[in-house]
């Protein structure tokens, strides 16, 4: 059978890579980093046109499954990895058939959770790997995605301004459905939660974890954090006519949580004492939208709330408050984001994005400024930043890595 | 076609590529009685007229294996979840032993879901591997190594438990996958296509081996595929579905001797059944140029015409002009003997399943040193003790 390429962007130099080969035996020269460890379908990461791919190796039905399913979480909104293509009808050079092959691209600055904790972290990361993956199952489910296989292998962590953004990054085993039933929702949360506490126990075995960390409790945070934000998302809530103020305060905690909402239902009881609201479609990035509109800054949530607080200041720093918001932040992109994240050498932009490292900057600034006890001018910060942190820290450019056990699926 | 379930040996059970499920019960052993009772159980899905499940009624033995069968959309997998708890019931009742089930939460059922997708731990013991999810649990450490051990020694692991899963083989460590099912000792297994992801070869290994691990287990067991070859092979009993309809649940005999209706006749058996539409006549029906005995009161229900089944085994080939007239199309050698797929000289005569792009073929098997060239005419009839008559209107079966 011919090859059958299938791709929403169609690279010729695709076709060099040697499909007749299996995943397992591809020549390193081609690879953007060694395997390491072991998945449970053979994954390599491969260099192509100056972008990296990870290639899975899966049954073909499978794989335009998965290829389809991830579009689908994309056109949805969804921080779920961009698909490449399908490659199908592979065939050996003695001619045995292979497995087709799913491509997706690779996440700029994403981290596998095995990386961080192979980089030793500051204490609470776990924590906040957490509480991400939890926001990303809280997005999933509204949408009504039931993943399956929720566990942090197969979700990549993009820094978010000091925390995390979590991505899906395997949707093998998911599903859609206009609407989840709680039964799905609480398996998903408790396939969460014991694959975390596996993971964590497997970090602690190969000592990239402390010890005195304790895998079940942190496991069991998924789901508090996961009940805690899904019933601000979704609960009904009810009070008197005269408090009508309320409903105002749960768009601002929404809003304050990260999410715009698109829809309240407002119902009054019959003799309009009272009333009551529930959020009906509420949509995260509140504040990444809001920056995107006033700067074109494309950037994670909690990058996008720092900005705008930066942002904030910077105008009142100005005493440009009745001035145009669009206006000021247009003149705050030029003279105070661009100008400083422009001052990383080439040979260091490997190490964090942009917005993060605006971020870390003003960290950087505030730490300088408690320790001489006087304003310390961003110049400044950036300049201390670039010469005595930013080199200390690894490249997170292009981090790949797979870590379970590869499962054979077919007959030895 | 009927391939039994030897209990084959464990040792040589290689490659299974389930995973544990995540419901976990905690208890010490597992005396209750798991019997699985669907009661009339019903799911709409909203925005839907017709229900995906309809008044499914089946009742599961303890220590059962049950296999849900049809093709897509006929509402297997949303049966299973139904048991699972991840489908809503909006209409009837699901019980396990003397539990009502119908609204608890999944992991409140005492019911594993073993899916294909599973990872091993690299840096844990085999041993961790199978028992971590009872730490969770706050099982104690003593009786996890009791159950760790117990389902070592089914699966033929005893000897690797303090190894790392990389020293194992491939088939080793898809084992290890099913021991982190077994120690959790659930009420039910629920499996819902496991072997999806495998290939051809690998699949056919595999079912022998899960069916003859429940075996040895005898947990109740409710698993879903498509494939009907899969349901026959492992199945103590089967429930074929079909537009969210139960059509008949029995044993993969009975459904074979004895389908309930045209729908099930045609999809159990491979290859298919060979089912006509003929003409009532006195004293029987008329099948080509004979006419088949049948007795009265089985034509009693049906109209003018009814449609006779008879599987490919079961068609003799006679002389010129006795029975039905085919021309062979295709002759497939397999030995012993041959399929030969046909077509009916006569062009009135459809057979039943096929659909406008296909003409379904007449099967017959005959013996591999008496085999009829392409092209050549033949003539078949039934074997009238293994001719199957059905209803052609309701599509029910008429002789007993």
């Amino acid at each position: 059978m011919a090859l059958q390429i299938t791709t929403a962007r169609p690279d010729p130099a695709l076709l060099d890579l040697p499909w007749s080969t299996p995943l397992e035996d591809w020549p390193e020269d081609l690879l953007a980093a060694l395997p390491r460890g072991i998945s449970r379908h053979v994954v390599r990461f491969v260099k192509l046109s100056g972008r990296v791919l990870a290639v899975k190796e899966i049954k073909e039905d499978i794989a335009r499954r998965e290829y389809a399913m991830l579009r689908n979480l994309r056109r949805l909104d969804q921080p779920a990895v961009e698909p490449f293509g399908i490659v199908s009808g592979r065939v050996s050079a003695d001619g045995t058939p292979l497995d087709a092959c799913l491509l997706t691209r690779h996440l700029k600055f994403s981290l596998p959770y095995r990386a961080l904790f192979s980089q030793g972290l500051r204490p609470g990361t776990e924590t906040r790997l957490i509480d991400a993956l939890a926001v990303l199952l809280v997005r999933l489910h509204l949408t009504g995605f039931w993943w399956g296989d929720v566990s942090l292998s197969n979700t990549l962590f993009r820094r978010d301004a000091g925390s995390f953004a979590a991505w899906l990054v395997d949707a093998e085993t998911g599903e859609l459905f206009p609407n989840l039933t709680k039964g799905q929702r609480a398996h998903d949360l408790d396939i969460a939660r014991v694959n975390i506490a596996g993971e964590l126990m497997d970090l602690q075995a190969g000592e990239l974890l402390d010890v005195s960390i304790d895998p079940v409790e942190i496991s069991n945070r998924i789901v508090t954090r996961y009940e805690e934000l899904w019933a601000e998302l979704t609960a009904t809530e009810e009070f008197d006519t005269g408090e009508r103020w309320r409903v105002e305060e749960r768009i601002r905690r929404l809003n304050v949580l990260g999410f715009d909402v698109d829809e309240l239902a407002i119902t009054t009881d019959i003799d309009g004492t009272s009333i009551s609201i529930q959020p009906k479609v509420v949509d995260a990035g509140h504040h990444s939208r809001r920056l995107l509109r006033l700067t074109g800054l494309d950037v994670g949530e909690g990058q996008a709330r720092r900005l705008l607080n930066d942002l904030d200041s910077y105008r009142a720093s100005t005493d440009r408050q009745n001035d145009d918001e669009e206006l000021v932040a247009h003149d705050w992109l030029t003279r105070i984001y661009e100008p400083i994240t422009r001052r990383v050498p080439r040979e260091l932009s490997g190490k964090l994005e942009p917005a993060e490292l605006f971020h870390e900057v003003l960290e950087h600034r505030w730490y300088m400024a408690e320790r001489e006890q006087q304003d310390v001018p961003i110049e400044r910060a950036i300049e201390d930043y670039v010469r005595s942190i930013l080199p200390t820290k690894p490249d997170e450019a292009s981090v790949v890595g797979v870590d379970t056990i590869e499962m054979p699926v077919i007959a030895d | 076609m009927l391939t039994t379930t030897a209990d084959t040996d464990v040792g040589g059970f290689p490659l299974y590529n389930g995973s544990s499920g995540t419901f976990l019960p905690v208890k010490e052993g597992n005396d209750a009685m798991a019997t699985v009772k669907f009661d009339e159980a019903t799911r709409v899905y909203p925005g839907n007229d017709t229900p995906s499940v309809d008044r499914l009624n089946i009742d599961i033995q303890d220590g059962e294996f049950l296999v849900l069968v049809g093709p897509s959309g006929c509402g297997k997998s949303t049966s299973l979840r139904m048991l699972a708890g991840l489908e809503e019931v909006n209409g009837g009742k699901i019980w396990i032993g003397d539990r009502d089930v119908t609204n608890l939460s999944p992991k409140d059922r005492d019911v594993a879901m073993v899916f294909q997708n599973y990872a091993l731990y690299p840096h844990m013991s085999v041993a961790d591997n199978m028992g971590f999810a009872l730490k969770i649990a706050g099982v104690d450490k003593g009786e996890i190594r009791k159950r760790v051990e117990e389902a070592a020694k089914i699966l033929d692991l005893t000897q690797y438990l303090d190894r790392k899963p990389k020293a194992l083989s491939g088939g080793q460590r898809q084992r290890v996958a099913m021991g982190r099912a077994i120690v959790r000792s659930p009420q039910v297994f629920l499996m819902d296509e496991p072997l999806s992801n495998l290939d051809a070869k690998l699949r056919v290994q595999t079912r022998t081996q899960i069916a003859s691990l429940q075996r040895r287990l005898g947990v109740t067991t409710v698993y879903v595929t498509h494939d009907q070859t899969e349901a026959m092979t492992m199945g103590d009993r089967i429930a074929v579905l079909k537009d969210g309809i139960l059509q008949q649940c029995a044993t993969p005999r009975e459904m074979y001797d004895s389908p309930a209706n045209v729908f099930v006749a045609g999809f159990i058996g491979s290859p298919a059944m060979n089912l006509v539409s003929v003409p009532v006549a006195d004293g029987g029906v008329k099948f080509g140029s004979h006419t088949l005995p049948v007795e009265r009161d089985s034509l009693a229900g049906g109209g003018s015409n009814v449609i006779v089944g008879v599987r490919p085994e079961d068609v003799e080939v006679g002389n010129e002009g006795d029975g039905l007239e085919l021309t062979v199309d295709v002759v497939e050698e397999l030995g012993a003997d041959a399929y030969v797929y046909g077509t009916p000289t006569d062009d009135a005569i459809k057979l039943e399943g096929g659909d406008d792009s296909l003409v379904k073929p007449f099967i017959a098997r005959v013996d591999g040193r008496r085999v009829p060239m392409k092209g050549e005419k033949i003539w078949v009839q039934p074997n009238s003790s293994h001719m199957h008559v059905f209803n052609a209107e309701s599509g029910a079966r008429l002789s007993h």
